[in-house]
Parts: C-alpha cells; structure tokens; sequence
C-alpha cells in the first residue's frame, strides 16, 4: 500500500471511530437509561469494530478500499459541488424544477464528452435539459402530484 | 389452494398495465450500466405511493425482474455488465456475439432467465406459506437474532472486508435509533432537525444505493463510453428454444444453483451467476469451449441470476428479513404502503402477498418475450452518455426523496448519506448491511425491548436470550457466518500474497 491511501485509510478509519465514540458516550451518558438500552448495545460494538479498524489502519494493514486519487477527485469535485448546491440551496431558493434543471444543465456542460467549442454540443445541451424539465414536471407535477414550495418557474 | 383466486388480479387491464410498465422499463434500467436492480427499485419506490399496495407491489416486482434480466443485453452486446449478477454472462454471450451469434445469445439468455425465474417463483408462491407457518412460532428473543442474523449474515458474505461489513451493519444499526424513542419518548441522537422524527427509510435507500452511483459517474470525468454495440442479425426463436432445452444440464445446474442461493439471506445474484456458471463448467463435457463463446454458459449464468429473484423474497415474505439489498428496498416499498411482512402477512393482507407473488410470475414470461424486442433499444439507451446518465439520477433521487413527506430534510438526508457512502465504499465499506441495519434496527429493538420485559418477569436476560434450542441455532448461524467469512478472507488473502511474491520473485529472475 502507498502512503497516500495509507493516510487517507488512517483518516477515514478515524473519522468513523470518533463517530463511534461519540454514540457510545451519547449512549452511556444520557438519560433515561432505559430508552439507551439498544444504542449502548450496538455502540460497544460499533467502537469495539471501529477501533480495531483503525488501529489495522494506522499499522498499514488496511487490504480493502483504494482510496481516493487525485484525478478522481478532481473529476468528482465540481460536480459534488453543483450537486451540493442544488440540493441544499437551490432547491429550496429558485424552486425544484428550475434548479433542477440548471443543475442538469451544468453537470451536463461539466461532464458531456461533446466539445465544448462546437455550438451543436450547446444546442443538443439546451434540448436535453428542457426535455429533462418536462419529463420531471410530467411525473412529480402532474402525475404523482407532488407539491413544492414554488412551482415550474421560480 | 386459495392462492390461486387472486390469479385474476394480475390480469386487470390497470394491473397489467403496471406490469408492462415495470418489466419494459426495468429491463431498459437493466441495460444500463451504473444502473444497479437495487437502485432502480430504490429510485421507482415514489411512483407507487400513489397506488394500492399491490398495484405497487407489482411495478416494483416487474422491475427487479427484469432488470436482472435486462443486464445480460449490455453485458452481451456491450460486454458492460448491467450489474453484477451479470458478470458471468458476459464471459460467454459477447463473445457470442463478437462471433455474430448475438441474436442467439440474447434469446438464450432471455429464455433461460424465464425458466430459471418462473422455477424461482414457484419455490416463493408454495415456499413461503409453509415457512410463514413455521415463523408463528417466533417469539420475541428469535425475532431479535433474526434481525441481527440478517444484518451479520449481509455484513460478512457480502463485504470485502468482514470487519467492516459488521461495522457498516452497526453503523445502519445506530442511524435506526436516531429519532424518539418508542416507548419512553426519548430524544436520542437528535443532532438536526431533519432527523427529528428518525431517519425516513426510503429518502435513506435513495441516498445510499442512487448517490454514490451518481458521484462515480462524476469520477470517470468527460469520458466517452468506450463500447461498440455489436450488430444483432436475426436468429429463429424456435432454434433457441430447442437449444435452451437441449443444453438442460446447464439450465438445471444455473436453476437449481440460483434458487438455493437466493434463499441465503446476503448471497446475490453475483455470486449465483459466477458459481452456476463455474459448476455448469466443471459438470460439462465440453469444458473446454467455456469462455470461447459456448452457449451453456449463457444459459447457466441466466438462468441461475434469475432463480435467485423469487427465493431471495421468501425470508423477507416470511420472518421481514430481506435476503438481499433490492430485498431490503423492497421492505422499504411495503412499509410505506403500511404492509408489515412477517409470519401473518398471507392471512392480514393475502391480497397483496398473492398478487405481488403472482405478478411476479407474469412478469418472468413478460420479461421473456419482451426482452428479446426490446433488447436493441435498449443497447442503444445503455451508450446515453454518463454525464446525462447522472444528472438524470440526481434528479430522481432529489424528487424521489423529496416527495415521500413533501420534506427538504429528507432531501438532506438523502444527500448527506449518499455523498457519506460514497466516500466510505472507497474506503472498503458496504451500503447493502448499513441499510439492512438502518431496515432492521426497529425490528431488533422492538423485539430485545419486549424480551427484556419477558426476561424480567420470567427468568433472567441471558436465560431468556441465550438458551432455548431455537435461539441457540440461530446464534450459531450468526457465529458460523462471521466464522466463515473471516475463515475466507485471510484464504483470499493468503492466496493474493502467493500470488504477489511469486510474481516479485519471476520479476527479479
């Protein structure tokens, strides 16, 4: 194994022991006992299995799981981005089916293999995202009914 | 014989609509890469809150069917399988059609898939009533080591890594307590406000099975689908239907192979294809041709991936544990309509479990005769760019997640389990028993809860949970699984690091 996924092996496995940590103090420590019973059961394992794992982490001894490199981050990272926004603020904000369909857009433009440079490409791009708008309005709007805090457009 | 009286409710215009619906699109969704049974099943679970719960019952069934099925197209004329549980076929059925048989392969693989799952639903239609019987006599503590039966047996057999299997159950087994307490009223865990009343399963699915698909289609970057689909000439039907029946070795080894799999709780449709094709190999007097495009290993891997479907729905029918993840959002599905399976779903709600069962027969015959028309259209879905691919999955899960309480926190949740997942499954951790857990964590506490009532009034908590010859059986299936796994692994890595110093020591020569 390389340093890299090592490291990164060390933190991942860290991060879920301090999750499990956490429960199990949670689990221990607050009241009333009775309603802890279940979650003071599962949290011993939980630290019981994270600390093992972290501590195969930290001697190297980690086998499973590749880790994260650095182009696929780098590939993952704007698309997590406008995702996240989406979700978490624009959604809300500029209403569902507009941002959803501005997030299509953009991931669209992100990630579609046509060149950017050729106006065909932008034009296709275009088509696909209204479509991708009538399709989702079709089925949550009109045929599951679903409602939203804002309608089709804003 | 009372099952047989809602045989008709299949067969209503609506009913069967839906069916048609699930098995065309399903074995479209099959076709897809990236587009996994379970994930499929989990992004349909919000079009059928609108239904009856059989009418949705039958959509999902249809789904999960034939998107097992639908995944021999990309793996046969792409050789991308569709999802795992068609990695087998890949080994024989494109090279098939790289020969110019991909028409023949592709009506094998279909026809095989409909005897090895018809075989597979029967064993469920007569299969679980009398399992269902056996289950009423369950009592509370064997309900309990059911639950964690089921969270282990998917920790350990379907992980990489046992430990982190078990890590990844205890983990759903945590996100499951988060929320009011049932009896006392307790906060527990309450850190937002968005899981202020607990973790809603199926935003929960959503999240776990769609995300991390959809940020792995964001980690191939602006990459092209590098994969020709390979011209389909035409083959007489009847031909394949003689082969299929000829090659009866290879179609009784994958159906036989498939079912008894299927009914392990945590053994998918993966391991049932590769291990029905590698038996159907060894039993072959034709061995030799495996691999260079030989028809029976078609036949095998199809007919076994398909088998698997209606037995791995017995356990979940009969005792609410899902034998597997698309099990699992199954569970999900019928919680959401407010059926609970168990030991006396045929006698509460026969309706539903009869027509769902049936349903799922007509769509193993639906699924054949469709597939093998829909097969080219579906070849050409499965090149749709992964950039549209996941935008378009994205959106389904924010909508999806979105509509089951018309609530932006279960979007949140969705959204923060996905991208979490993602990240753990990099780092050899599993979804399958982290919702397996987050599914069957009530059920453990609810039943350890009333345990411990019973123990207190009768004997003592270890009298009461560890003593009894059913409890003890089931403590020892728990064991031996985890046992076994770990038993495998250090094999498998044993093996690996042969391997690796023999290849250091060729390398320095």
């Amino acid at each position: 194994m390389t340093s890299l996924p090592r490291t990164q092996h060390v933190i991942a496995s860290g991060l879920v022991a301090a999750v499990g940590i956490w429960v199990a103090y949670l689990s221990f420590t607050q009241e009333p006992a009775d309603a802890f019973l279940f979650p003071r059961m599962i949290s011993s394992v939980f630290v019981v299995l994270a600390l093992f794992t972290f501590g195969k982490a930290v001697l190297g001894h980690t086998k499973v799981g590749n880790g994260l490199d650095r182009q696929s981050m780098a590939n993952i990272a704007p698309g997590l981005i406008v995702a996240l926004i989406f979700v978490f603020w624009a959604a809300k904000s500029l209403g569902f089916y507009t941002a959803s369909t501005i997030a299509f857009f953009v991931l669209l433009s992100l990630y579609d293999p046509a060149p950017h440079g050729a106006a065909s490409s932008w034009i296709k791009r275009i088509a696909i995202s209204a479509g991708f708008l009538v399709v989702m309005y079709g089925l949550f709007a009109k045929l599951l009914n679903v409602f939203t805090p804002r309608e089709i457009f804003f | 014989m009372e099952f047989l009286l809602y045989f008709g409710d299949v067969f209503t215009p609506f009913n069967f609509g839906l069916l048609l619906i699930g098995t065309i699109g399903g074995l479209i969704l099959g076709a897809t890469p990236g587009l996994s049974p379970t994930m499929a099943v989990a992004l349909l679970i919000p079009f059928t809150f609108r239904l009856e719960p059989a009418q949705g019952l039958i959509l999902l069934g249809a789904a999960y069917t034939s998107t097992v099925a639908g995944g021999a197209v990309s793996a046969i004329l792409l050789k991308i399988p569709g999802a795992p549980a068609n990695i087998a076929t890949t080994l024989d059925g494109h090279t098939m059609a790289q020969q110019g048989h991909g028409a023949r392969a592709l009506q094998l693989s279909f026809l095989a898939s409909a005897v090895g799952g018809v075989f597979g639903v029967l064993l469920l239609i007569f299969l679980t009533p009398v399992l269902a019987q056996w289950a009423l006599a369950f009592g509370p503590s064997h309900l309990f080591w059911l639950a964690i039966l089921g969270v282990t047996v998917i920790g350990s057999l379907d992980s990489s890594s046992v430990v982190k299997g078990l890590l990844s159950g205890c983990i759903g087994l945590w996100l499951a307590t988060i929320g009011f307490d049932d009896i006392l009223g307790a906060q527990r865990f309450i850190f937002h406000s968005s899981v202020s009343g607990g973790i809603n399963v199926i935003p929960a699915l959503i999240g776990l099975f769609a995300i991390p698909q959809v940020i792995t289609m964001f980690a191939k970057g602006r990459r092209r689908l590098n994969a020709e689909v390979l011209a389909v000439e035409r083959h007489p039907i009847h031909k394949a239907f003689r082969e299929v029946f000829r090659r009866s070795r290879a179609l009784s080894i994958g159906t036989l192979t498939g079912s008894i799999i299927g009914l392990i709780p945590g053994v998918g449709g993966q391991i049932a294809g590769l291990v029905a094709y590698d038996q159907a190999r060894k039993m072959s007097p034709e061995r030799d041709k495996f691999g260079t495009g030989h028809s029976e290993g078609v036949i095998a891997a199809e007919s076994a991936n398909n088998a698997m479907v209606g037995p791995s729905l017995v356990p979940l029918l009969t005792l609410s544990i899902p034998g597997s993840p698309t099990a699992a959002v199954l569970l999900g599905g019928l919680l959401i309509h407010g059926i609970f399976p168990g030991s006396d779903l045929f006698d509460t709600n026969p309706d539903v479990a009869w027509t769902f069962s049936h349903s799922m027969l007509g769509g193993q015959i639906q699924m054949c005769i469709f597939g093998l028309y829909v097969a080219g259209l579906a070849a050409k879905v499965a090149q749709v760019p992964i950039a549209v691919m996941g935008a378009v999955v994205l959106g389904l899960a924010v909508f999806g997640s979105y509509s089951v309480q018309n609530s932006m926190g279960d979007v949140y949740v969705m959204a923060a389990l996905g991208t979490g997942m993602y990240f753990l499954e990099r780092f050899g951790f599993s979804a399958a028993p982290l919702v397996l857990g987050l599914i069957l964590g009530p059920i453990a506490e609810a039943n350890f809860i009333q345990g411990s009532m019973i123990a207190n009034a009768t004997s003592s908590m270890g009298a009461y949970f560890l003593t009894g010859t059913l409890n003890i059986v089931l403590i020892a299936i728990v064991v031996l699984s985890i046992g076994y796994s770990v038993w495998m692994e250090l094999r498998h890595r044993r093996f690996i690091t042969k391997d690796d110093a023999a290849r250091k020591k060729e390398a320095l020569s």
